[in-house]
């Protein structure tokens, strides 16, 4: 995951459009700027992940016992009540945030490829089935169910990021699978789809080859709108201490102890706004992502990002119909209304 | 009607499906974490009150597990949630009730707000698509990538411990006010929940306008649209007639929208201490009291496929074709 973000974050762009747009495909993404923003905001959370235990000066759960809470020399943020470091917490709760999210991003659009794309291209009952355990799902208050279910998971060490991210996806495919189903549902009728049939593919093997490439940018925007959410999630999981707040470091359990600590009424801005900021610019990133992934499926919304200025800059030609001043006449008896209206019309432009 | 029909039926499998959830998570989990909790309070507990607890979590019964179902139904049925661990003597039922119109009044009020302001952003949005206005996209995409519950925070220490123009706890001055159809306590009321809803729109207001706005941009290229401009209608009027059309995916998506906005909004009730439903679950997440927990699940479950039922009403006012269908 990470060699591919930095990839495209580094990938050039820009510079001399003929050669962008020779180049092709695979550079048209990633020069939009909301896109380049928002990967390179991820690729620096992503490095964050990977280095942030590293950096931390103490273990998480050691405490060390001092004279005051508020930050120093040796406790950059200051410290919990039990005397913990809180710079070393925000440090290492990138790495539990990024790994649970990111994985229940994937576990979520698998589901949702399956079961979506399933029930758009078999139809029939499978697919009134699958349709309706998805809107159920959909409909179902996500976060309740979770604090439900995250009651019941045994607490400490046992209950491993990999499961928390398999619960949260549990509850995040649908939105995926109900989009994807319409596609495929669309997709299946189209000739490529139909030959391939005809000529004895099998069902997974079209599917696999026919459906599913045309569907990427789909898939993609489903992919990050999942991730969104399970940051979301876990952390509002995290804040409400479902998670076990003595074992677990993400950024929404050091906010459950900082609520805990009554950070907010003490003043101890440094204990809760850290974490705070850290999870809406890594939302923002891939928010900007998700923007420009929208802008490369929908060509009207490209075209709508664009200022005047900018889309002159660029050549590009707006894409938006201009009325022209051709003169409608017409001498053809037609009915009444018809000709009143094409008076009015040609008589108005003019 | 018959689209109505179809929709209750869906309504009616959700609620069955949330009832079989909160039925079997507990009899799923390896280990007893109820049975562990139900011991640790024996000395504040009657025996008889261990005893329906046992009953309700199926410890220590020799049923099967299907017998168990039954009679987990037979509870629902009759209204009967359960008994609080962490409030006893009270009742999952009363503990909710009390908590429940204090939400439905903070999020109801909220979303009809953000709603109504986003879907009007994201039409002028759209309408002055490369303007100054486009600015506010980001902006408020990056308020909604805020938790609820940061926003709220953010909120409290500015507006309330800062410069103390609006209280910092509470839904209203239990010391001054009583509960009731009287102007004092329903300004109060209205004062207390400024900070509560003004996060739950700020962090829910992006969705709207983006959708809308994408919606309006799409829809703006239409031929219709084309014609009303070309006969130089009222703007005013051509927007309307846009926005229409514009609006309907708007409505539609309020299903998943209302999941969100009502997890967000547990969330900061919790910040500003306020007496509903999210509190009231905090506390019960803390106090490892299961049933109050499971019980508010299916509460909200219920509040929320109502509402869905209201949306499904409102589309088919909005929409003809979704009478006309069948």
């Amino acid at each position: 995951m990470a060699a591919t973000v930095s990839d495209m974050a580094e990938a050039p762009v820009g510079g001399n459009p003929p050669v962008t747009v020779r180049r092709g495909r695979v550079l048209r993404l990633p020069r939009s700027k909301k896109i380049l923003f928002g990967l390179g905001l991820l690729a620096l959370f992503v490095l964050w992940a990977i280095i942030g235990p590293w950096l931390a000066p103490y273990d998480p759960a050691q405490i060390v016992i001092s004279t005051s809470q508020k930050p120093s020399a040796h406790h950059w943020l200051g410290q919990t009540q039990l005397g913990q470091d809180i710079w070393s917490q925000f440090l290492v709760g990138a790495r539990p945030t990024l790994i649970v999210s990111f994985l229940a991003g994937a576990i979520a659009t698998v589901l949702s490829i399956v079961i979506g794309i399933t029930a758009g291209y078999v139809g029939g009952w499978i697919d009134d089935l699958l349709s309706m355990i998805a809107n159920v799902f959909l409909v179902l208050p996500a976060l309740p169910l979770l604090i439900v279910i995250g009651s019941f998971l045994p607490k400490g060490e046992s209950a491993s990021d990999f499961l928390i991210g398999a619960v949260i996806a549990l509850t995040g495919w649908a939105w995926g699978a109900r989009v994807l189903r319409a596609q495929s549902l669309s997709l299946r009728n189209r000739d490529f789809v139909e030959a391939a049939r005809i000529s004895g593919e099998r069902t997974w093997r079209v599917i696999t080859f026919e459906i599913v490439p045309n569907l990427i940018a789909i898939l993609a925007a489903s992919f990050v709108f999942t991730v969104l959410y399970a940051i979301g999630t876990y952390v509002a999981l995290g804040f409400l201490g479902v998670l076990d707040p003595a074992s677990n470091w993400s950024w929404g359990s050091v906010m459950f102890d900082a609520t805990q600590g009554q950070a907010v009424a003490s003043g101890y801005w440094w204990w809760y706004l850290p974490p705070g900021l850290a999870i809406a610019l890594l939302g923002t990133s891939l928010a900007l992502i998700n923007f420009g992934i929208d802008e490369f499926i929908n060509p009207r919304l490209r075209a709508a990002g664009l200022s005047r200025k900018a889309a002159k800059r660029r050549g590009t030609v707006r894409q938006r119909p201009q009325l022209g001043f051709t003169p409608v006449v017409r001498r053809r008896a037609v009915a009444d209304g018809d000709v009143v209206s094409n008076r009015r019309l040609t008589g108005d432009v003019l | 009607m018959r689209l109505l029909l179809r929709r209750l039926f869906f309504y009616a499998v959700t609620a069955f499906v949330a009832i079989t959830l909160d039925f079997l998570i507990p009899h799923l989990v390896p280990g007893d974490p109820v049975q562990a909790v139900i011991a640790s309070k024996a000395g504040a507990i009657p025996p008889r009150a261990t005893e329906s607890l046992y009953a309700q979590f199926g410890i220590n019964v020799h049923e099967g597990l299907w017998s168990q179902y039954l009679h987990y139904w037979n509870m629902i049925l009759h209204g009967n949630l359960g008994l609080s661990l962490s409030q006893y003597p009270a009742t999952v039922g009363t503990v909710i009730r009390s908590a429940l119109f204090w939400t439905i009044g903070l999020v109801g009020i909220a979303t009809v707000i953000s709603f109504i302001l986003g879907t009007l952003i994201g039409a002028l949005v759209a309408w002055r698509r490369g303007s100054m206005l486009e600015g506010i996209l980001p902006i408020s995409t990056f308020f909604q990538a805020m938790p609820y519950f940061f926003l709220a925070t953010l909120l409290l220490l500015f507006f309330a411990t800062d410069v103390h123009w609006f209280p910092d706890h509470g839904g209203y001055k239990f010391e001054t006010h009583t509960i009731g159809v009287n102007l004092p306590f329903i300004r109060d009321a209205l004062y207390h929940s400024v900070l509560p809803a003004l996060t739950i729109v700020g962090a829910s207001l992006a969705g709207w306008i983006l959708g809308m706005r994408n919606m309006m941009v799409t829809v703006r290229d239409e031929d219709y649209v084309l014609l009303a401009e070309a006969a130089v209608l009222p703007k005013r009027r051509v927007i309307w007639y846009a926005a229409r059309n514009a609006i309907l995916p708007s409505v539609s998506s309020f299903a998943l929208a209302l999941s969100f906005v009502v997890s967000g909004s547990l969330l900061t009730e919790i910040v500003f201490s306020y007496p509903g439903i999210g509190n009231v679950l905090y506390q019960a997440v803390i106090g490892e009291d299961y049933p109050l927990v499971q019980g508010i699940f299916l509460i909200i479950t219920f509040v929320v496929l109502a509402a869905n039922l209201l949306a499904d009403l409102v589309y088919a006012f909005l929409d003809p074709r979704t009478r006309q269908e069948v």
